[in-house]
């Protein structure tokens, strides 16, 4: 890991890096943030587990004489936390109680439901790293989701030509609604962070509103939805008909590549990464501050389109004002779990479609509630924002005290 | 003081022990006296709510009800999935699927597609939908032969409920809102308008609703279905316009309408779903509300599954209606002393004509059944 470039900092972690003491190998290895994502994640599935074994009925039941006969309220809450994890691993990776093919077909429902946080989180890294906190994701998922929905039903097209004009005319969508955002803090030096919060609001009202309009509404219909998007439009799928896998994943995939490209390669990038070291270094090395604001926002804002347009032409083929879920906010989660770096942003979204593709089955085998899947994220989360406190909680780290491990030398 | 604390510290904790060391039960298990009535039925019936989740206190909740109520009747097993957006409703059906659910109940039109797909897909198991009907991609109503739609003609009750709201009025104005545009929504809207104003004809004073106007189909909405202090603040202002009957069509939001009302004399509250007068949250400002448009979600519910379970399952749509008590207008509770015998009487003659077909309430959220 080489720089943490969120805030601006003014000491860059190049020149503090030979001033701290090495330490020994086993120190680094604790300290990486890759170990404390790790054993976050372990974390937060532990005290998910006993959230699990609270709302289980015969572990309650089993609790109240738990001294009389113990066994019955370990054997409850372990069959209680065994069926919840193995339906998640069940519904998210591979099924072997399912026939055939259909085995694997839970790993690429993982792939399907990252499609969207992978583009939406790649998006918010850049701005994370360009010192932008664009809170805004949702509002441009959404409006890149409509804008694609409308080219995909309403404009016809030959086959091939059609997914690319609808994901161009996405990212457009979404790349301009993330640009107000972007001008008026270039122009005015209004808040990112305020402007796209309401930015979202704008969003999701004007989609409901259009909605209701027949330039979104079903000809003949008096619900807020959508036509299906043509079947020209339609991402082609992977592996077949038994899986809904589609092409986005790769262009996801793809995205990621060119966003490391982007940042770690491309003059752009470096005046991007610049600005978000410290900016007024960045304005007296001649870069202009306010073209970078405007443009970090015109490619997150695309990305994030991106994102919302898989969700429309990859699975629901639909549009309604409630298309985009929660994808905007999630990928913020994503994007910090990944620590604004495009592999990271891959795997935390992985994880996230994983939690989100098994969260059906958790809910049907093992009759856990579906807001389990949320305190996992939101613990995953607080935990990462405090590494301190998952050192303070890790077993691993205070095992390792005896074999020379230094838990004060470690830095945040 | 510190005596006292340390004190009821210690009792608490000898309670806590005491509880947790109560006696183990028989190691002999006895199956079938775990509480449930019915003798278990070796089928499964199955639930997926849309966003709004099991707890919604509008129809998710109804159709839950409905569903526990089979399980506890029926002795059948249930297994429930929430959705919490659209992207779930194809992935938590085929779960259903794969969970081998006999019935497969969606809940709200939004599940429209999935369920068709999963019905198309297993023409061996059973599915049935609340509030929507099927139909093809150009909007011409299906029927497929293992799914049943159950629909509401929510107009019917609305409608007695405008021409009784009317009456009561004191201002001749009454308000409305809804959470969004949904016809499922709106279809409440549409019959309260025509009823309000089939009063002001009958009786030549002029009425006026606020909120919403049937011809554009476009009025007051809140944006969504838990904003209470926006249907405070909504309703409050209808008040102030002079609006002395509401009636919110947005589930939980209601409260806030209650509340409003309850700080202004005069104003009454119509509930939407189910008898608002009865549901334990609105204890507090029961007596506020004239009455309720009731749709008896979970009885179909409840109908479905006996149907499915006894062997008798149709595709045919159940359509709740005046007629077969689906849809009606809850009793006035607190009012009954208040509502004139006459305007009653008028009400009771209004079923009666709209069950006989001489009334005809119409909207453009109805049901188009083919």
């Amino acid at each position: 890991m080489t720089t943490t470039a969120q805030a601006p900092a003014p000491a860059e972690p190049q020149a503090t890096k030979p001033a701290r003491e090495r330490g020994s190998y086993l120190q680094q290895v604790l300290d990486s943030s890759a170990t404390t994502i790790v054993v976050a994640i372990v974390i937060a599935l532990v005290l998910a587990s006993l959230l699990v074994v609270a709302a289980d009925p015969d572990a309650q039941k089993a609790l109240v004489y738990v001294f009389a006969r113990p066994s019955d309220f370990f054997g409850a809450a372990w069959d209680a936390v065994y069926s919840t994890y193995s339906a998640l691993f069940r519904g998210a990776i591979f099924d072997p109680q399912a026939s055939g093919a259909r085995q694997i077909r839970p790993i690429t429902e993982t792939m399907v439901s990252s499609v969207p946080l992978i583009f939406a989180g790649l998006g918010l890294g850049i701005g994370f790293r360009s010192g932008l906190f664009n809170i805004g994701a949702q509002g441009q998922v959404l409006i890149g989701a409509a804008a694609g929905a409308w080219v995909g039903f309403a404009v016809p097209m030959p086959a091939g030509l059609h997914v690319i004009v609808v994901c161009v005319a996405a990212a457009v969508a979404g790349g301009i609604w993330a640009g107000i955002a972007g001008f008026l803090k270039a122009r005015t030096g209004a808040s990112e962070v305020i402007v796209t919060i309401m930015l979202n609001s704008i969003a999701a009202y004007l989609v409901a509103y259009l909605l209701t309009t027949s330039v979104l509404r079903q000809p003949g219909s008096t619900r807020p939805i959508t036509p299906p998007v043509k079947d020209t439009a339609v991402m082609p799928l992977l592996l077949g008909d038994q899986f809904r896998l589609h092409l986005g994943f790769l262009l996801a995939i793809l995205a990621a590549v060119g966003v490391w490209w982007l940042m770690e390669r491309s003059t752009i990038g470096f005046r991007f990464r610049a600005v978000g070291a410290n900016q007024d270094a960045a304005r007296t090395a001649g870069i202009k501050v306010t073209t970078v604001y405007v443009l970090v926002m015109l490619v997150a804002g695309g990305l994030a389109g991106l994102g919302g347009a898989m969700q429309i032409i990859g699975t629901d083929k639909t549009f309604q004002a409630s298309s985009a879920g929660s994808i905007g906010f999630d990928a913020i989660t994503v994007a910090l779990l990944g620590r604004s770096r495009p592999l990271g942003t891959v795997l935390a979204a992985l994880l996230f479609g994983a939690l989100r593709a098994g969260s059906p089955l958790m809910q049907t085998a093992a009759g856990t509630p579906i807001d389990l899947v949320l305190v996992i994220q939101a613990v995953i989360v607080l935990l990462i924002a405090a590494p301190p406190l998952v050192r303070e909680l890790s077993l691993v780290h205070w095992a390792a005290v005896p074999f020379g491990y230094d838990r004060k030398k470690a830095a945040a | 003081m510190k005596k006292i604390i340390r004190a009821a510290a210690l009792g608490g904790a000898v309670a806590l022990a005491l509880a947790a060391c109560g006696s183990a039960p028989e190691e002999t298990e006895t199956p079938g006296s775990s509480g449930s009535a019915a003798a278990p039925v070796d089928f499964t019936a199955c639930m997926v709510s849309d966003e709004g989740g099991f707890d919604d206190a509008s129809f998710n909740q109804s159709g839950y009800e409905g569903l526990k109520k089979a399980e506890s009747d029926l002795g059948i097993q249930v297994k429930t999935a929430e959705s919490t957006d659209p992207g779930q409703y194809t992935t938590n059906v085929d779960s259903m699927v794969q969970a081998n659910c006999d019935l497969i109940i969606g809940v709200g039109f939004a599940l429209e597609d999935a369920i068709q797909a999963a019905a198309d897909a297993n023409k061996d198991k059973h599915f049935a939908l609340v509030d929507s009907a099927f139909s093809d991609a150009d909007f011409n109503p299906v029927t497929l032969e293992n799914a049943k739609p159950l629909l509401f003609n929510t107009q019917e009750a609305a409608y007695l409920a405008g021409y009784l709201s009317a009456g009561m009025s004191k201002t001749h104005t009454l308000a409305t809102f809804g959470g969004q545009p949904f016809p499922s929504v709106t279809i409440f809207m549409d019959g309260f308008v025509d009823g309000a104003a089939a009063y002001a004809k009958d009786s030549g004073t002029a009425t006026k609703v606020l909120g919403w106007d049937k011809a554009k189909q476009n009025g007051s909405m809140i944006g969504n279905f838990s904003d209470t202090q926006a249907g405070a603040d909504t309703s409050t202002q209808f008040i102030e316009d002079g609006a002395d009957v509401i009636l919110p069509v947005a589930g939980p939001v209601g409260s806030g309408t209650l509340n409003a009302a309850s700080q202004h004399d005069g104003t009454m509250v119509v509930w939407v779903d189910s008898d608002g007068y009865l549901q334990p949250s609105n204890e507090q400002y029961k007596s506020l509300i004239l009455t309720s448009v009731m749709k008896q979600i979970g009885t179909a519910v409840f109908d479905t599954i006996k149907a499915s379970v006894d062997g008798n399952f149709t595709a045919e749509p159940y359509v709740g209606t005046l007629e077969n008590g689906g849809v009606d207008i809850a009793p006035f509770h607190d009012f009954e002393s208040q509502v004139p015998a006459e305007l009653s009487s008028k009400i009771d003659e209004l079923r009666e004509q709209i069950i006989s077909g001489d009334l005809v309430v119409d909207s453009p959220s109805a049901n188009k059944v083919s």
